[in-house]
């Protein structure tokens, strides 16, 4: 044989080899998680451009919303968001540090468990099945029994006036409440089972009760864990589309009363944007999505940045 | 004394109501699967997974093309997501500095906290608009924007948990990284990795809003998947809002098919992850 | 004696901890080299550089040459990944794939790069379970799943897949350190054995190894070598007051 009879034991580096093309799939893949971001702010603020140029300011402060006109203002469901969304969370707060409290503390640990996992396949349901049964099911009953009751009762407060429909403000706080508990009981619980034994142990050995315990040494430690888990809630809460266009009514109005029907920035792009009338109408509803994607990007960044340290320490995954 | 019983007291109080918030909490779970239940196993029939649905005005009827084209959606958004999210979480693990990995995985938390209606006006901008029209297509690209952000989480936390032993022993042995990768780390994650695969799957089965306006629906079968599909989630909608009692009747029996479903992948899901735990 | 492999002013930086500095030694062909030291003096370090495993941190920054037969491993032009089939690793725990059989554990090299024939398979599988000394042990559950071995016999799996991919250089990072006493007996006759066609170096923090074990040793102390020579020479005269001291215990 004329050649090398010993054939090279190394390998020259040849730069396209597997490890490389490898390398730059894996780098490709995960960077497109930022183009993603970048690329949902760049095609909103893009497509919103002829509506934020038209209308300026007074699409957030007027409230004329007519296809026909091509007159576009969006402050009622900019209302319709921030109070539905507030009211459910002023609702389901209480009720999901109470569970994850009853989870963590108060119940036996078996049976703590099965409520999680219950609280988690709440989470599970899908938002149109929560809007069905908040349309077939639940506006029915507000509107026979919860309504009139409240009417006839508070009826001297704004905001229990009107006629009782069913679909309403009040029909999507409930709904809401429903769906927003289990994101917040679940990082709560995860919170609170961060809390280091040694705290507890340093108030009951002081003679406190149980509840003071949890008051005094647990929810000032989880202070910013639970605030996080809250913040989270209200992106949930203030993003949800589905259950609530199907019983908030869909009425563009601004109104104290909880039992007359609203509308809110996700329900009226889920009602409108597939049949728009003309490119202003598209790019009004884009302007809605552009202020709902900033306001849950915000809400997004600052819970997270709360429960950075947090859930991290416990391993828990949220 | 008297001091003492009161915050005894207190405590009974508060611990009261913590029953009480739970008790609250757990009967509109309750209620919904109550509902459920009655309502969708007493709509429930052999037409309703072998037809499509009647006209207003016609009764029976089925969600036959529903669940087909769920399940296009389901696995067209897999076929898009599931690479991106595992190998995005390879990166993560085997190449990534800290810094570069904390800005990504600080993205996916975000972009999975991002309102579902989102990705789907982005699909529309980038696959609706360009082609001039709905498609099976631009569902599928939606879908996967939101379960990119979630494989990508449950993969990494399971990749993490590969010991490095096993890396080195791969890579000692002269088998490059790239397929130690592949063949060591991610075949040892298996489990974990499936289990988050699965409970991918089962939340964008159930997605609605991103489908409104890429996907659409569909009265009928549809053959391509340039054109709109239909899918259960939108017919669930579109039903439950109509004034019809029969179409009322085809939405829970919907509901009942599709909680099962994702109940199913939870359940599954869950098992795996168990099972792991116990190796 | 032939140098098989050479370090040549062998520094190694994580970030700004400077972890090896300015290391020359050579390793002869066929011979068993220790290196000892108290932990934390880079004694692994200096092992990991010798296969380039520490291309896979990325803050590790090698600088110097190592020379294998004479060619700088560290060129940039040499692919890292054949390098390593030729200098194999021995852990210190027993790390057999968890997934994999007995049997495929041996051949793992293989079947992890792709495929391998049947006949071929089999008959590498004997033979270095053989020399091993694995053989008359497990040749009747090569089926089995690797974690049923004691960590003894899991070990000498693990030093059997390494010599199946036919490497010139073993490194041993405290292989024994793990095992109970029987087991560590049964490597150390072991690599008596694998001198023979191997060049072995090896990583003990157990000194009576070291010195039953090994032709030479190397000192190192706070990332320096401090004295290298013949193992017995090392343990009787050590011209260094350092290595005297921690050889007699009077150390750290």
């Amino acid at each position: 044989m004329p050649q090398d009879t010993q054939p090279h034991k190394w390998k020259i580096e040849n730069g396209l080899n597997g490890d490389f093309i490898f390398k730059g799939v894996t780098i490709l893949f995960a960077f497109s998680i930022l183009a993603i971001l970048l690329l949902m702010l760049y095609e909103m603020s893009h497509e919103s451009l002829p509506a934020i140029r038209k209308f300026g300011w007074s699409f957030v402060s007027g409230s004329e919303w007519d296809a026909v006109q091509s007159e576009f203002a969006a402050l009622p469901y900019l209302y319709g968001s921030v109070v539905s969304s507030i009211l459910a969370l002023a609702l389901a707060t209480p009720l999901s540090v109470g569970t994850a409290i009853f989870i963590t503390e108060i119940a036996p640990k078996k049976f703590g468990g099965l409520v999680a996992a219950l609280v988690e396949l709440l989470a599970a349901i899908p938002s149109v099945i929560y809007g069905l049964w908040g349309i077939l099911v639940m506006a029915p009953w507000l509107q026979k029994t919860v309504q009139p009751f409240l009417i006839e009762h508070l009826g001297f407060l704004p905001f229990f006036q009107g006629a009782p429909y069913g679909v309403s403000m009040l029909a999507a706080v409930f709904i809401l409440m429903i769906m927003i508990v289990p994101i917040i009981t679940s990082i709560t619980k995860e919170v609170l089972l961060a809390v280091p034994q040694s705290q507890k142990e340093a108030a009951i050995a002081l003679g406190a009760t149980r509840w003071e315990m949890i008051r005094t040494a647990m929810l000032p430690y989880g202070r910013s864990g639970i605030l996080g888990a809250v913040i989270l809630g209200l992106g949930r809460a203030i993003g949800e589309t589905m259950a609530v266009t199907m019983v908030i009514g869909n009425n563009p109005q601004i109104s104290l009363s909880l039992l007359s029907p609203a509308y809110t920035m996700p329900s009226v792009i889920a009602n409108e944007f597939a049949e728009t009338t003309s490119k202003l109408h598209a790019s009004a509803l884009m302007e809605i999505g552009l202020i709902l994607l900033a306001v849950t990007l915000v809400i997004n960044v600052l819970a997270r940045l709360l429960l950075w340290g947090v859930t991290r320490q416990s391993g828990g995954n949220v | 004394m008297k001091i003492f019983s009161f915050r005894k007291l207190n405590n009974s109080v508060m611990t009261l109501s913590m029953v009480m918030a739970t008790i609250l909490v757990l009967v509109p779970l309750g209620l919904i699967f109550f509902h459920i239940m009655k309502m969708g196993l007493s709509s429930i029939n052999l037409d309703f997974f072998v037809q499509i649905p009647k006209p207003t005005g016609e009764t029976g009827g089925g969600m036959a093309n529903g669940m087909a084209g769920t399940f296009v959606l389901i696995a067209l958004a897999s076929l898009i997501g599931l690479p991106v999210g595992i190998l995005g979480a390879v990166y993560l693990v085997e190449y990534g500095g800290t810094r570069i990995s904390a800005v990504i995985r600080f993205a996916a938390d975000v972009l999975s906290g991002i309102p579902s209606i989102i990705t789907g006006m982005v699909a529309y901008a980038m696959l609706v608009e360009p082609m001039k029209g709905f498609s099976a297509l631009a569902g599928s690209l939606a879908l996967s924007l939101i379960m990119v952000p979630i494989v990508l989480r449950t993969t990494e936390e399971q990749l993490k948990m590969v010991p490095d032993t096993l890396r080195e022993a791969s890579l000692a042995l002269g088998v490059p990284l790239w397929r130690t990768s592949l063949k060591v780390t991610l075949r040892s994650a298996m489990k974990g990795v499936v289990t988050g695969i699965l409970l991918a799957i089962a939340r964008i089965s159930g997605e609605t809003a991103p489908l409104l306006f890429t996907a659409l629906g569909n009265q009928f079968w549809s053959n391509k998947l340039t054109e709109p599909i239909a899918a259960m989630p939108l017919q669930i909608f579109t039903f439950a809002i109509s004034p019809y009692e029969d179409w009322h009747r085809l939405a829970w029996a919907g509901a009942l098919v599709l909680v099962t479903l994702m109940f199913g992948l939870s359940l599954s899901a869950r098992y795996l992850g168990r099972t792991k735990q116990q190796s | 004696m032939k140098t098989k492999v050479k370090l040549e002013d062998l520094n190694v930086h994580f970030d700004k901890n400077h972890a090896v500095k300015g290391t020359t030694i050579d390793f002869g062909e066929n011979s068993v080299t220790a290196i000892i030291g108290p932990s934390g003096c880079g004694k692994s370090t200096v092992l990991r550089s010798i296969n380039r495993m520490h291309d896979l941190v990325p803050t590790a920054k090698v600088t110097g040459r190592i020379l294998l037969d004479g060619i700088n491993i560290y060129e940039r032009t040499i692919d890292s990944v054949s390098i390593r089939r030729l200098v194999g690793m021995v852990f210190q725990k027993p790390n057999p794939f968890p997934a994999m059989s007995v049997y495929d554990n041996v051949i793992a090299g293989y079947k992890l790069n792709g495929r391998i024939n049947k006949d071929e398979a089999d008959e590498l599988v004997e033979s270095s379970l053989k020399r091993v000394a694995l053989w008359d042990e497990v040749k009747d559950r090569l089926k089995a799943n690797s974690m049923e071995l004691s960590g003894g016999q899991q070990q000498r799996l693990c030093i059997a897949r390494t010599i199946a991919v036919k490497p010139e250089v073993i490194l041993m990072d405290e292989p024994a350190s793990a095992l109970d006493p029987l087991s560590t007996l049964k490597i150390e006759e072991l690599i008596e054995g694998l001198k023979e066609k191997y060049t072995i170096v090896i990583v003990t923090h157990n000194m009576q190894q070291a010195a039953r074990i090994s032709d030479y040793t190397a000192f190192f102390y706070l990332g320096e070598l401090i004295e290298f020579g013949e193992t017995k020479k090392i343990f009787t005269t050590p011209d260094k007051k350092q290595t005297e001291d921690y050889i007699t215990g009077r150390f750290g």
